[in-house]
């Protein structure tokens, strides 16, 4: 029986992996070129991508004319992107007067900065500065953009436009939009039948109707129904509808979130003698937000394209003021410039939230891994 | 409303029984779960209630805490009347300490955190000073050392440990054990036993739902054997276990001791 059974008297060391499977060309040869098939499909993407790309950055960029101030600078075979840089204040302060301009730049490089401390998980003192961007800030915006007090010029929402409307229309969608969404969420699983009715029935009718009937409604026919001394800003209330119309979206994602969180979490919460909301603060949302980030942020980036609907109640986001500089009889025959670089910054913002994410899921997740 | 606030002032009922459990009826829609519970259980007194699975056991403890509702029949802790008013609830929930089966530990809090929690939010505590009687805690149950790690770093008998240091956090006059050694592996049932023995001989007053006998017999004052919502039968665990009197009872030991 004896000579049946293993018995070892040294353990075996760690070796390392063999040479091919490792560094550059071992990634090359596992990922792309392992086996004639791969290797052939490789190739041809390849080939493929090289047709394509080429020419668009020969246009692009080695082709291009980029320094002047008139269309008479556009003398090579590619993009002028001079139609942009003449056109760039319009681009980003749509209206807006120049002497006042400098309030929009206040704004924004204050908004920057507070949401770039806000991102960065090293500065100190967040919860004094997530209040200041979310109660002070928003008051200092308003006053300095709308205007009209402290000796600033009253400045209407529609000479608004260009870069910076879109943006405000992004952020306080955004803004707006999430805690909304949670608090509809909640109530959407709450026991009390009225609270949940109201959640429901509110969820379903925003998701329910396309956001260009929204726009419209918010524009056209609210008018209609309410007197005329109450008639409030045409960007109001495109920003009340968008807030609605995006706040249903987020309340599925969240609830989505919600429903991940096993029983016990919450009864483990009741057993400490947690109140309703402490155990939703401290407990529940904390976990259910960092299951769905992903669908939030993709909520945020489809918010972000869809400002430019705006364009049709008339408001002139980024898109809009780069269509009506195609109408200018000295810029006409330059779209294709136009589009190509409003679907740069679209692209820009909306792949960095994409990218930031990503980063703050794995940051959140390290703690769990064993 | 001014019986709640009276019986709040009075440090409630500081020698009559801890539990009371009178006439306790319960159905989930029309299944009868809970069929007429009484059960009285005094200070400091450590309660093994066993019985096969769907008997009705967790969901009579989950009814002394408010987990699951009742329908019938009444319910006082440390001589507070349990009714639907949720501060009233609230109140009975800060003296009744609860480990579950799954620990439901908050596992995006380290183990310190889900100690403090509690004690920041429900007894409105300083950080520093809820910080240092979950350490004494966590000492206690052996684990101040991974005290700032995340519950899925920890092993199954490690969390419940960690569980068991949370309830104690709120310094409870009530332990309510659900089944807290049935989701461990075998190596692990031992230390988390150790920490129940050791804090049923400091005086807690215990209930716990398990099948671990040998806990049964070395810490228990009373046995209680559920069989499909009803008591069938309680007894000081020599006499349930060398002398049972009812059918059930003997065909229960018989499956889980029998082999």
């Amino acid at each position: 029986m004896t000579t049946d059974s293993t018995f070892r008297t040294q353990m075996i060391e760690a070796r390392e992996a063999p040479d091919q499977s490792r560094g550059v060309l071992g990634w090359f040869r596992a990922n792309l070129f392992n086996g004639p098939i791969n290797s052939i499909v490789s190739i041809v993407v390849i080939l493929l991508l090289a047709r394509l790309v080429w020419p668009f950055l020969e246009w692009a960029v080695i082709d291009a004319d980029w320094i002047g101030t008139a269309r008479e600078a556009c003398t090579g075979e590619g993009a002028c992107w001079v139609f942009i840089s003449a056109r760039f204040e319009s681009i980003v302060y749509g209206f807006y007067p120049e002497a006042a301009r400098w309030r929009v730049d206040i704004v924004f490089a204050l908004l920057a900065i507070l949401v770039a401390w806000l991102a960065v998980p090293r500065m100190p003192r967040k919860k004094w500065v997530a209040l200041f961007t979310l109660v002070v800030f928003p008051i200092i915006a308003f006053f300095l953009l709308v205007g009209g007090s402290f000796g600033l010029e009253y400045v209407p929402t529609r000479a608004w436009g260009g870069l910076m409307l879109t943006l405000t229309i992004a952020v306080v969608g955004i803004v707006g939009s999430l805690p909304l969404g949670i608090i509809l969420a909640l109530g959407r699983r709450s026991k009390m039948p009225f609270v949940k009715g109201v959640c429901v029935i509110f969820i379903e009718f925003w998701r329910g109707v396309p956001l260009i009937t929204v726009l419209f409604m918010a524009s056209v026919m609210l008018p209609l129904f309410v007197p005329g001394e109450l008639d409030f800003d045409k960007l109001l209330r495109a920003l009340i509808g968008i807030m609605f119309f995006w706040s249903a979206y987020m309340a599925e994602v969240i609830r989505s979130g919600l429903q991940a969180i096993g029983k016990g979490q919450n009864e483990a919460g009741q057993a400490l003698g947690l109140s309703y909301w402490q155990r939703m603060g401290l407990i529940i949302l904390p976990q259910a937000l960092k299951l769905v980030i992903p669908g939030i942020v993709n909520t945020f980036i489809a918010l972000f394209k869809d400002t430019s609907l705006v364009l049709i109640i008339g408001l002139f986001d980024l898109l809009a003021i780069i269509r009506a500089g195609l109408t200018d009889s000295n810029w006409l025959g330059f779209s294709t410039e136009g589009y190509v670089f409003a679907a740069a910054v679209f692209w820009i913002f909306c792949f960095s939230m994409s990218r930031y994410s990503q980063y703050i899921e794995r940051r959140l997740n390290t703690g769990h891994k064993r | 409303m001014s019986e709640a606030t009276a019986t709040e002032t009075t440090a409630p009922g500081s020698d009559g029984p801890m539990i009371e459990i009178d006439h306790l009826n319960k159905w989930y829609g029309n299944f009868h779960v809970l069929r007429d519970i009484n059960l009285t259980v005094t200070r400091g007194e450590r309660i093994v209630i066993c019985g096969p699975s769907g008997s009705g056991k967790s969901t009579m403890i989950r009814c002394i805490n408010h987990l699951e509702e009742h329908q019938q029949g009444s319910i006082v802790v440390n001589g507070v009347p349990m009714t639907n008013d949720v501060k009233r609830i609230e109140q009975i929930r800060r003296n009744v300490g609860m480990v579950f089966q799954h620990f439901n530990l908050f596992p995006h809090l380290t183990v310190l955190e889900n100690c403090c929690l509690s004690q920041i939010w429900v007894q409105k505590k300083p950080r520093a000073e809820a910080e240092k009687s979950a350490m004494e805690y966590l000492e206690r149950v052996q684990i101040a050392d991974q005290a700032l790690k995340y519950p899925g770093q920890l092993s199954g008998g490690q969390q419940q440990r960690v569980a068991i240091a949370r309830a104690l956090c709120m310094r409870p006059e009530v332990m309510l054990f659900d089944e807290p050694t049935s989701a461990l592996d075998p190596e692990m049932i031992k230390e988390v036993l150790d920490v129940m023995i050791e804090l049923a001989h400091e005086g807690m007053t215990m209930l716990c739902v398990t099948h671990e006998m040998g806990f049964a017999k070395t810490v228990a004052d009373r046995v209680i054997f559920m069989d499909q919502g009803q008591i069938i039968e309680e007894a000081p665990p020599t006499e349930f276990f060398n002398n049972p009197r009812s059918d059930r009872t003997q065909l229960f030991l018989s499956q889980i001791l029998g082999h």
